[in-house]
C-alpha cells in the first residue's frame, strides 16, 4: 500500500529536524522524517565539541546538545519520524521508496524536503600518490570511530587539509594521547575557521603548513610515513622541498560534497559550484514541490545557519502544501569571479531574501555589492572575507529596482 | 597436525584457484597455500577485468590457444559459478592510416587464433557502440567481455573449497624440500615427494603446483629451478564514478604498440558500472610495490582523454595499481608465452611462470592443462560428489521491487542498508563476513559485496562494517585488519 | 608592544590587535563586540578553555557518552582534567546534563554528559 503524506523530509539531521518543527508550528500536521541512522541528529551526534548554537540559541552547546534541543522539540510536537530507514528512490512525481527492517514502503508525498547532508571528499577523489595501507581516514570517519565507536584510529597523526573537521580532530586526537605532527594545506590560506586554528592547533602547538601537500604515502600494511612538498602558486609540488614524516595515521580533511544522489534520481538540477541543487528563494528546486536545505544544498560553516535556512524553507514548503503551488522564480543571481557561489540562485524580486555566499579567496577591506540594472542595491562592508566563512546579505523587497537579473560583485574599499 | 596432501597449490590467484577448482573434480586431497590473507590479492585482482577474445596473441602460442578457449567457454563457467559477466564486445580504435594497417593485421592474427566475428568498423559504428569514444575507425571484437576478477577468483576458490580443497591463508612458503632426491625410500613408500615449509607450518605433498604469479620464480628456485626471472611491471589505474559509467558500455582500447608489453592505456567499463582508466606500463624493482605516482596519474589522464574525451577529474573515486609478472625484461619488451612445465629434475612439480595477461581469461584452460599433465602420470579418478555449482551472494539492489519486499519479509537484514552508495544490505554484509573461505579482512568484505567501493569510499559504511566484523567474528579492535597481516586499523579502544 | 589575537568566543573569530603598555592593555582594535576585550584580558592573564571528550558507558546503547565542562577551566589544567575523565566509567542510562564528575579537581566546574545514552535491554550488567 502506498502511504500518502503531505510532506516527507529525507534526513533527520539538524536541517531536517528544524524544517519538521517549523512545518508543524505552521500547521502542517501530516509530515514524516525518514532517517537512515538509529537515532536522529545527523552528524551532530559525533561532533561532541562545543561552540554550536551561539547564533541560534545564544549559548555555546556541544553538537549532541544542539541536536537534542530539536529532537526534544520534535518529540514534544509529536512529529513522526522513522529511523533505521533508508530511502532508495525518489521520483520527480514525489514518490518515495524506503526500506527498513519492517519492509519496503512506498510513499506519495505532496512535497519532499531534501536534507541529506554532505559527504567527505576522499583520498581517491584527490588522487594522492603512494601506497594504500591501513591508517588513512577521512576526518569524519576518524571522528565517528573515536567519538561514537570507542575505537582509536592511531597514535602518530598527520592531517592533510585544514577543513574544520580536520582541525577539530587534531585537538581531539591530542586530548586522547595521540601525537599530531602537523596539518598541511595545499592552499595559501586555511580552509577552516580562524577560531578553530587558534583553539585546535595553536593551543596545542600543532604546526599548520600552508602551501604544502602530501606527495607520497609509504607503508604496505599500515601507514608508515608520508612525504610532503611545498607547492608553487599553481599548487604543483616544488621538487627538492620534500620532507619526510613518520606516522601511523593520516587524517584527510579535504572538503565536503553535498549528498545529492537521491536528488539526481528525482531529476533535480544541481549547481556545479555548490554541488547542491539550484534553488530559488523558497528553497524550491527545479522540480515543483521538491525543496532542499542544509549541507545537502551547500556546505555551511555553522549549524546555526543550517537550522535557520531549514526554518525558512519550511515557511515556503508550508505555503506550497497549502496551495499545491509555488511559482518558480525567474530572476537569476549572477556572480563575479571572486564569488564562489550564491544560494539561492534564483529569486522573485518581490520578497525579502537572505543571500548566502562564499568568496573564492581571502579578502581584506572589501565590500560585497548587489547590483541590479547597473546600480548597487545593497552593499556589505567586510573587514575580512574568508572562503571558510559563509557570508549572508539581506536584500529587502524594496531594494529591487526591476525584474532584471542581479549580480553579486566584490569591490575593494 | 598432519598436513599431508596429494597436491599442494602455491598461490590463490585466479590460476591457483582455477587449478584447485578443476582438480577438485578428482579424488585428490588438495591444499592451496596463500601468503596473503585472501585469494586474488595481487595480479589477479588488479587488472581491467576484461575477458579477452585472443586476437592480441601470437598464433600458435599457448596464450592465443588458452585465451580463445577461455573466452569462448566462459558462459558455462559463469553459469556454474553464479558470477556476473557480460559479453560487451570491445573496440580497438585508431586514427591514422598506420593504425588502420595495424588493425587489419590484428584482425588477421585474431582470425588465425580462431577469434570469431572480428571486423573493421567506421566512425559511424563507433559512435553507435560507444558514443563518447573518439576514433576514425576501429576493430570490433564481439566476443570480448567484462567480469569482476575478485568475484570470479572468489567463486573458483569457494567452489573448490566446497568440493573439499583446503585453503590456508597467511602461509607464505619459505622452503621446499624435494624428498625424492635424497631419501627416495620415503618417496617410494608413501608417495610423498615434497616438504613445503611456510612461515607457520610444514606441509607434505606428492605434487606441487607453482601458481605463485609474481613469486613463481622464487618458488621455482626453492625447487631448484634457477633459470626463471620475473620482471615486475606495474600498471596504474583510475576508477571512475558510476555516473561516468553512463558514457561507456564497451571497452575501448588504443592500437597496441607491440614493443610495449601491455595493451596500452584503455578505458573499460566494469561489470558494476564504473569505468577503469589504465593501465600504465612501468618496470619496477619490487614485486609488491603497489604505489601510484603523480607522473603516471598525469599520463593516464592525458592518454585516456585521447580516446575518451569525457574523462573528468570530478569522476575520480580511487586509484589502484597491479603488477604484471613478466618473463621478459624491459629491454626485450613485448610478451613471452606462458610456461607450464614439469622438469625431469623435479618430477611431480608443475611450474607455471609468466602467467600475465591474458591469464584471467586463460585460467580454466591453464588449469585443465595442469590436470592433463598430472593425468599423464597417474590415473585420475573422477569424484562423483563433485558439485560444479556455487551460489554467489544475492544482490539486493538488482532485484525487482516485489522481490525486494519478499527478501525483507524473509530476512529483515535485507531492510538495513549498510553501504548506501552501492545499496548493500546488512544481509549481504553478513554473508560476506561469514564467507566460506573464512576471510575476515575489511578489504575481503569489500571485494565480496562491493561495500565501501562507491563514491564515498566507506565514509558512511566503514564504521558499521568494522563494528559488525568485531561482533560477528568476536574480534577486538586491535584484531581488525584492513587487508594485510600487519594492516591493523585500530590501536585499541579510546576508553577501556 | 603590539600583540595579535584570534578571538575564539564566537564564530566571527575576530583578529584583535592590542597595544600593551607595561603589561597593561592599551588600544584594542579589530573586535566586533565587547567580548573581544574580555578574551584578550583572559588570554594575557589566565587563558581559559572548555574541553569536550568522552566517558566510558557500561550497559548502554552506545559505548561512550560525550561530556564537556560546565564552564571553561585554566588552559594549563586541560590534561590534568583529561586524566580524571579517563578514569571514570558510568552505567547507563545517562541523561543529557547529568553530572559525571562534580567539581573536577576542585576547579569549581562539573563534567557533564552532553547526550543521553539508554540502557541496553539485554545488557549483561542489567
Amino acid at each position: 500500500m502506498v502511504i500518502q503524506k503531505d510532506v516527507i523530509i529525507v534526513g533527520g539531521g539538524p536541517a531536517g529536524l528544524a524544517a519538521a518543527v517549523r512545518l508543524k508550528e505552521l500547521g502542517i500536521e501530516d509530515s514524516l522524517i525518514l532517517e537512515r541512522e538509529k537515532n536522529p541528529g545527523g552528524i551532530l551526534r559525533q561532533c561532541i565539541h562545543d561552540g554550536f548554537g551561539l547564533t541560534r540559541f545564544k549559548e555555546a552547546l556541544s553538537g549532541p546538545e544542539y541536536a537534542t534541543r530539536f529532537i526534544e522539540k520534535a518529540e514534544e510536537l509529536n512529529i513522526s519520524y522513522l529511523t533505521d530507514t533508508t530511502v532508495l528512490n525518489i521520483s520527480s512525481d514525489k514518490q518515495i521508496i524506503a526500506v527498513s527492517k519492517e519492509g519496503l514502503q512506498e510513499y506519495q508525498a505532496k512535497a519532499i524536503i531534501l536534507t541529506t547532508g554532505c559527504r567527505e571528499r576522499t583520498r581517491g577523489a584527490i588522487s594522492i600518490p603512494g601506497t594504500r595501507p591501513a591508517g588513512i581516514y577521512t576526518a569524519g570517519v576518524a571522528q565517528a570511530y573515536v567519538n561514537l565507536k570507542n575505537m582509536m584510529v592511531g597514535k602518530k597523526v598527520v592531517i592533510l587539509g585544514s577543513g574544520d573537521i580536520g582541525l577539530i580532530m587534531a585537538r581531539r586526537m591530542t586530548l586522547e594521547g595521540a601525537q599530531v605532527l602537523a596539518v598541511f594545506e595545499i592552499l595559501p590560506y586555511a580552509s577552516g575557521l580562524p577560531r578553530n586554528i587558534q583553539q585546535c592547533l595553536n593551543d596545542y602547538n600543532i604546526p599548520l603548513y600552508l602551501s604544502h601537500t602530501i606527495t607520497d604515502i609509504q607503508g604496505k600494511d599500515r601507514l608508515e610515513s608520508i612525504t610532503v612538498n611545498k607547492v608553487d602558486e599553481n599548487m604543483k609540488p616544488i621538487p627538492g622541498t620534500e620532507i619526510h614524516y613518520e606516522c601511523d595515521t593520516l587524517i584527510l580533511s579535504v572538503g565536503l560534497i553535498p549528498e545529492n544522489e537521491l536528488s539526481l534520481l528525482a531529476g533535480v538540477e544541481l549547481d556545479h559550484r555548490t554541488k547542491g541543487p539550484i534553488v530559488d528563494e523558497n528553497y524550491q528546486t527545479n522540480i515543483d514541490g521538491i525543496f532542499a536545505a542544509g549541507n545537502a544544498l551547500h556546505v555551511h560553516d555553522l549549524v546555526d545557519f543550517v537550522s535557520i535556512e531549514a526554518e525558512n524553507l519550511a515557511e515556503a514548503a508550508a505555503a506550497y502544501i497549502k496551495n499545491a503551488y509555488l511559482p518558480q522564480c525567474p530572476i537569476r543571481v549572477e556572480t563575479d569571479e571572486l564569488v564562489g557561489y550564491t544560494v539561492p540562485q534564483k529569486i522573485s524580486g518581490n520578497k525579502e531574501i537572505f543571500l548566502s555566499l562564499r568568496v573564492k579567496k581571502p579578502l581584506k577591506n572589501c565590500s560585497i555589492q548587489i547590483v541590479q540594472n547597473g546600480s548597487v542595491i545593497r552593499s556589505k562592508k567586510m573587514r575580512k572575507a574568508l572562503p571558510a566563512e559563509m557570508i549572508q546579505i539581506k536584500i529587502s523587497k524594496e531594494d529591487f529596482n526591476s525584474s532584471n537579473n542581479i549580480k553579486v560583485v566584490v569591490k575593494d574599499e | 597436525m598432519n598436513h599431508h596432501y596429494d597436491i599442494i597449490i602455491i598461490g590463490s590467484g585466479v590460476v591457483g584457484s582455477a587449478v584447485a577448482r578443476e582438480m577438485s573434480k578428482y579424488k585428490m586431497k588438495i591444499a592451496v597455500l596463500e601468503k596473503e590473507l585472501d585469494v586474488c590479492s595481487e595480479t589477479s585482482g588488479r587488472n581491467s577485468g576484461v575477458l579477452h577474445a585472443g586476437f592480441n596473441n601470437k598464433p600458435g602460442s599457448l596464450m592465443a590457444k588458452y585465451c580463445v578457449e577461455g573466452c569462448l567457454g566462459f558462459d558455462q563457467i559463469a553459469k556454474e559459478l553464479d558470477i556476473p559477466f557480460k559479453r560487451t564486445g570491445k573496440i580497438v580504435v585508431g586514427f591514422t592510416e598506420e593504425d588502420k594497417e595495424k588493425l587489419i593485421r590484428l584482425i588477421e592474427q585474431g582470425e588465425k587464433n580462431g577469434v570469431p566475428g572480428l571486423e573493421l568498423i567506421g566512425k559511424e559504428k563507433i559512435k553507435e557502440l560507444a558514443p563518447y569514444v573518439d576514433g576514425e575507425f576501429a576493430m570490433y571484437s564481439p566476443a570480448t567481455g567484462i567480469l569482476n576478477p575478485f568475484i570470479y577468483t572468489i567463486a573458483l576458490a569457494e567452489n573448490a573449497h566446497e568440493n573439499g580443497v583446503d585453503f590456508y591463508f597467511d602461509q607464505e612458503v619459505i622452503a621446499i624440500h624435494n624428498l625424492g632426491s635424497n631419501s627416495s625410500q620415503i618417496a617410494e613408500q608413501t608417495g610423498i615427494r615434497y616438504e613445503v615449509k611456510t612461515i607457520k607450518d610444514t606441509f607434505t605433498a606428492r605434487w606441487i603446483i607453482n601458481c605463485a604469479g609474481l613469486n613463481s620464480d622464487k618458488i621455482a628456485r626453492m625447487l631448484g629451478i634457477k633459470d626463471y626471472t620475473i620482471y615486475p611491471c606495474r600498471g596504474e589505474y583510475f576508477i571512475l564514478d558510476q555516473k561516468a559509467g553512463e558514457y561507456l558500455k564497451i571497452p575501448a582500447y588504443p592500437v597496441p604498440n607491440p614493443k610495449v608489453g601491455g595493451l596500452g592505456i584503455h578505458i573499460t567499463p566494469t561489470i558494476d558500472g564504473n569505468i577503469l582508466v589504465g593501465p600504465s606500463n612501468e618496470f619496477i624493482d619490487e614485486k609488491d610495490n603497489y604505489s601510484s605516482t603523480q607522473e603516471i596519474q598525469d599520463l593516464l589522464i592525458r592518454d585516456g582523454s585521447r580516446i575518451f574525451p569525457y574523462l573528468k577529474r570530478e569522476f575520480f573515486i580511487r586509484n589502484f595499481a597491479g603488477i604484471r609478472p613478466k618473463l621478459v625484461s624491459k629491454s626485450i619488451g613485448g610478451f613471452a608465452d606462458f610456461v607450464i612445465e614439469e622438469r625431469e629434475e623435479t618430477p611431480q612439480a608443475i611450474i607455471l611462470v609468466g602467467i600475465e595477461s591474458p591469464g584471467l581469461t586463460s585460467a580454466i584452460p591453464i588449469a585443465r592443462r595442469v590436470i592433463e599433465m598430472i593425468g599423464q602420470k597417474e590415473d585420475l579418478k573422477p569424484k562423483e560428489s563433485f558439485n560444479p555449482y556455487r551460489k554467489g551472494i544475492l544482490s539486493f539492489k538488482e532485484q525487482t521491487l516485489e522481490k525486494k519486499k519478499e527478501l525483507i519479509t524473509q530476512n529483515s537484514f535485507y531492510g538495513e542498508i549498510i553501504c548506501r552508495c552501492e545499496t548493500i544490505t546488512k544481509a549481504e554484509i553478513l554473508e560476506a563476513i561469514h564467507n566460506p573461505l573464512g576471510v575476515d579482512t575489511v578489504v575481503g568484505i569489500k571485494n565480496r559485496v562491493r561495500a565501501m567501493m562507491g563514491r564515498c569510499q566507506g565514509g558512511y559504511c566503514e564504521t558499521r562494517i568494522t563494528e559488525l566484523l568485531m561482533e560477528e567474528k568476536k574480534k577486538t579492535e586491535k584484531e581488525i585488519l584492513y587487508a594485510r597481516r600487519n594492516g591493523n586499523m585500530f590501536t585499541g579502544k579510546v576508553r577501556e | 608592544m603590539n600583540k595579535e589575537f584570534i578571538c575564539i568566543l564566537c564564530p566571527n573569530g575576530c583578529d584583535i590587535r592590542v597595544e600593551l603598555k607595561e603589561g597593561l592593555i592599551g588600544n584594542l582594535d579589530g573586535a566586533l563586540c565587547k567580548l573581544g576585550q574580555e578574551y584578550v584580558r583572559q588570554e594575557l592573564f589566565s587563558p581559559q578553555r572548555n574541553i569536550a571528550t568522552s566517558v566510558k558507558v557500561e550497559g548502554g546503547t552506545l559505548p561512550l557518552v560525550s561530556v564537556r565542562l560546565t564552564e571553561a577551566i585554566p588552559k594549563e589544567r586541560i590534561f590534568d582534567v583529561m586524566d580524571e575523565i579517563k578514569k571514570v566509567k558510568v552505567t547507563a542510562p545517562v541523561a543529557t546534563g547529568q553530572i559525571i564528575i562534580p567539581n573536577v579537581l576542585g576547579l569549581g566546574r562539573d563534567v557533564i554528559a552532553t547526550k543521553k545514552v539508554d540502557r541496553i535491554l539485554n545488557s549483561p550488567q542489567s
